[in-house]
């Protein structure tokens, strides 16, 4: 069985959000506005928020990518009354569109913020919808989705694997963000492998989560050197 | 029970407003019509259009409905509980309220989860709640017993007051079909007494579990989740104890205003506005008691996170609302209530229409400030309810007195057969200690 993780290299991080666009790109996530983004409808299934720290002339910024966490005991799929969303064996947090009712205890729940609701039947400019990825499921108005680390590729993969009767071999397969990173920040891969790269580097010394007190158990590691003073 | 006539021409001040229908009713019921059915409209704006026409957005995914949702269900709290309890330990006072208490409860536990269906995305496949149930979910839990409450208390108020049908039925022969249907035949005879009497008690007892359940269950949709200031112990009987608090507030304004509106003051006496009254100042206390345990408790426990909420509602943007709770809250009734002097009808209605303000602003102040500073601090977010939001409380709030309204068209808002029995009760003993 595998078990999905994800590392990011905040040290290699430049914040140049390609992750975002690419993750925007691959799962069809629809645009809001600028109007509608002060009013928090934007969506970002692969998040980069920046943090200044300090002030003149001791200051630092900070960028940190956050996706979906995957949690291995995630706080968002107990509280959903219809069972809309589920962690799958192999320890993806997945939404299930058509089941969804649009309760919003999932986004209430998650302590990393990362479920994004679907305020209005989604748009897109006119341009941008020759390039929709066929693979993935259009959401309408009503529902919540998230990150599910590009599930289309894994399940893709799983295919071509079975066909060869072997495992899936490390590298390949990555999420859109992974594979557009241009200082290549952040790894995908097995962490149940333990000789993949996610899972050394999980174990490495520079490594933490997010929220790593509230018993979550997320998937997603950072790297950074030094203390982690903040999240 | 004596002859229907008599029964009638005694109490004709109950009656009366089962018969007229003067310009003031049509003044009252016409603009709330209007406002209710502006509602319908509100709903299907937002129906068409998603959920982006309300306030909400990243991370405030849950607002005004869920307000209301919890304030209507507190609201529907004390009358059936309260009319359970009184008659339970047999309060004689309690019979001219109970009547209107059950009914305030009834309409309460309608308007409440109502709310839920206005903040579902998909509102068309509510009942997928009922039909994929997933009983890990604490909504799960509370539609289990919001419904298990709703049923009971509807049969709590039709089974005490199956004499009374029975009395319209013998008075009102052009109703005659819809009472007749509703009597159950019920003549008075010793076997029909002794069955409600057996039925009425079962349903005392049965509904005061069921009651605290609810609003526990209510309080669990935001205590089992993990955000800052609602994960927390206290919730369950904060809740029960906030709930009743404001059922009573409405009971008491109910009251107030049916004994004005129809002349009822033969039967609603200050006595009953007294007791209420102190009922109210032991919940007032109560509220202080479990407000202070809870904020004390954060603050000096001083969790990152919990005190980031806990500030934004001492000294933030959320500073106004909380001191304007505490005023509406305590500091407003607490001295009137105490007083016996001001523990008057007048004071009793000012003190009720505070806490029930009071009382919403608590329930804002749960939910939106805790959403607006989610653990991970990099999302932040501000609310501020849209057209649709105040156009579905406002049109709930008038469904609410309409259906209160109408319910006293066609029913007796005092239960007329159990004063009967005080009444006759009253006599004995007079004649007995002469």
């Amino acid at each position: 069985m595998y078990r999905w993780g994800m590392v990011i290299d905040l040290d290699k991080c430049t914040g140049c959000q390609a992750c975002v666009i690419a993750c925007r790109q691959e799962n069809n996530v629809s645009f809001a506005g600028e109007k509608e983004s002060k009013l928090g409808r934007a969506k970002f299934w692969m998040n980069l928020v920046s943090e200044v720290k300090g002030n003149y002339p001791d200051v630092e910024m900070r960028f940190i990518p956050i996706p979906c966490m995957h949690c291995d005991r995630p706080p968002c799929t107990i509280v959903c009354p219809v069972a809309a969303t589920y962690k799958n064996p192999e320890g993806i947090v997945a939404q299930v569109y058509p089941r969804c009712i649009g309760v919003r205890m999932c986004i209430s729940n998650c302590p990393y913020s990362v479920r994004y609701f679907n305020w209005y039947e989604p748009t897109w400019p006119e341009e941008y919808k020759k390039g929709f990825n066929p693979d993935v499921y259009q959401r309408r108005k009503g529902i919540t989705e998230k990150c599910n680390f590009c599930i289309q590729r894994i399940r893709k993969a799983k295919e071509k694997a079975k066909r060869e009767k072997r495992r899936i071999r490390e590298g390949e397969v990555i999420p859109a963000c992974v594979e557009t990173c241009p200082s290549e920040a952040i790894y995908f891969g097995d962490l149940n492998d333990s000789k993949s790269q996610v899972s050394k580097l999980s174990k490495s010394r520079r490594a933490f989560r997010l929220l790593e007190e509230m018993g979550t158990e997320p998937k997603v590691y950072y790297l950074k050197e030094g203390e982690w003073n903040g999240g | 029970m004596g002859d229907s006539e008599t029964i009638a021409q005694r109490h004709r001040q109950i009656f009366a407003p089962l018969t007229q229908m003067r310009w003031p009713f049509w003044a009252t019921v016409i603009p709330l019509a209007i406002l209710f059915s502006w509602s319908f409209f509100a709903f299907g704006w937002q129906y068409v259009w998603g959920l982006g026409v309300t306030g909400m957005g990243h991370p405030m995914s849950w607002a005004f409905y869920l307000v209301n949702f919890v304030f209507f269900i507190g609201i529907s709290h004390a009358g059936t509980l309260i009319s359970a309890i009184l008659r339970i330990t047999n309060a004689g006072w309690r019979t001219p309220i109970t009547r209107a208490a059950e009914v305030v409860t009834v309409f309460a536990l309608a308007a409440g989860p109502t709310n839920i269906l206005f903040d579902l995305g998909r509102s068309i496949k509510f009942h997928w709640v009922a039909i994929h149930a997933q009983f890990r979910s604490p909504l799960l839990w509370d539609f289990t017993c919001i419904m298990t409450y709703f049923v009971t208390c509807v049969v709590f108020l039709y089974v005490l007051m199956i004499p009374d049908i029975a009395l319209l039925r013998d008075h009102f022969p052009r109703r005659k079909w819809v009472y007749q249907l509703l009597s159950l035949e019920w003549r008075g005879t010793e076997r029909q007494e002794r069955i409600l009497k057996k039925a009425s008690t079962f349903l005392c007892i049965a509904v005061i579990p069921i009651a605290v359940s609810v609003h526990t269950v209510v309080s669990w949709v935001f205590g089992m989740q993990t955000q800052p200031m609602w994960h927390s112990t206290i919730f369950g009987p904060y809740f029960v104890a906030g709930a009743i608090y404001s059922g009573i507030a409405a009971i008491i304004l109910v009251a107030a205003i049916l004994r004005r509106v129809y002349h009822l003051e033969d039967y609603l006496h200050p006595i009953h506005f007294n007791n209420l009254g102190l009922l109210l100042l032991t919940m007032s206390l109560l509220w202080f008691y479990f407000t202070l345990a809870e904020y004390l408790t954060t603050f000096y426990g001083g969790g990152v996170d919990e005190l980031a909420v806990f500030w934004s509602k001492m000294a933030g943007k959320y500073s106004p609302l909380f001191w304007l709770m505490v005023l509406f809250c305590f500091i407003i009734p607490f001295p009137i209530l105490a007083l016996k002097r001001t523990r008057t009808i007048l004071g009793t209605s000012i003190t009720s229409i505070s806490v029930l303000i009071g009382m919403w602003l608590e329930r804002y102040l749960i939910i939106i400030p805790t959403l607006s500073e989610p653990r991970l601090p990099y999302v932040r977010g501000a609310y501020m309810p849209s057209w649709v939001e105040w156009s579905m409380m406002a049109g709930l709030c008038a469904g609410f007195t309409l259906a209160i309204i109408l319910f006293s068209k066609f029913f007796p808002v005092i239960s007329i057969w159990e004063t009967e029995k005080e009444e006759k009760k009253r006599e004995i003993f007079q004649s007995e200690s002469i």
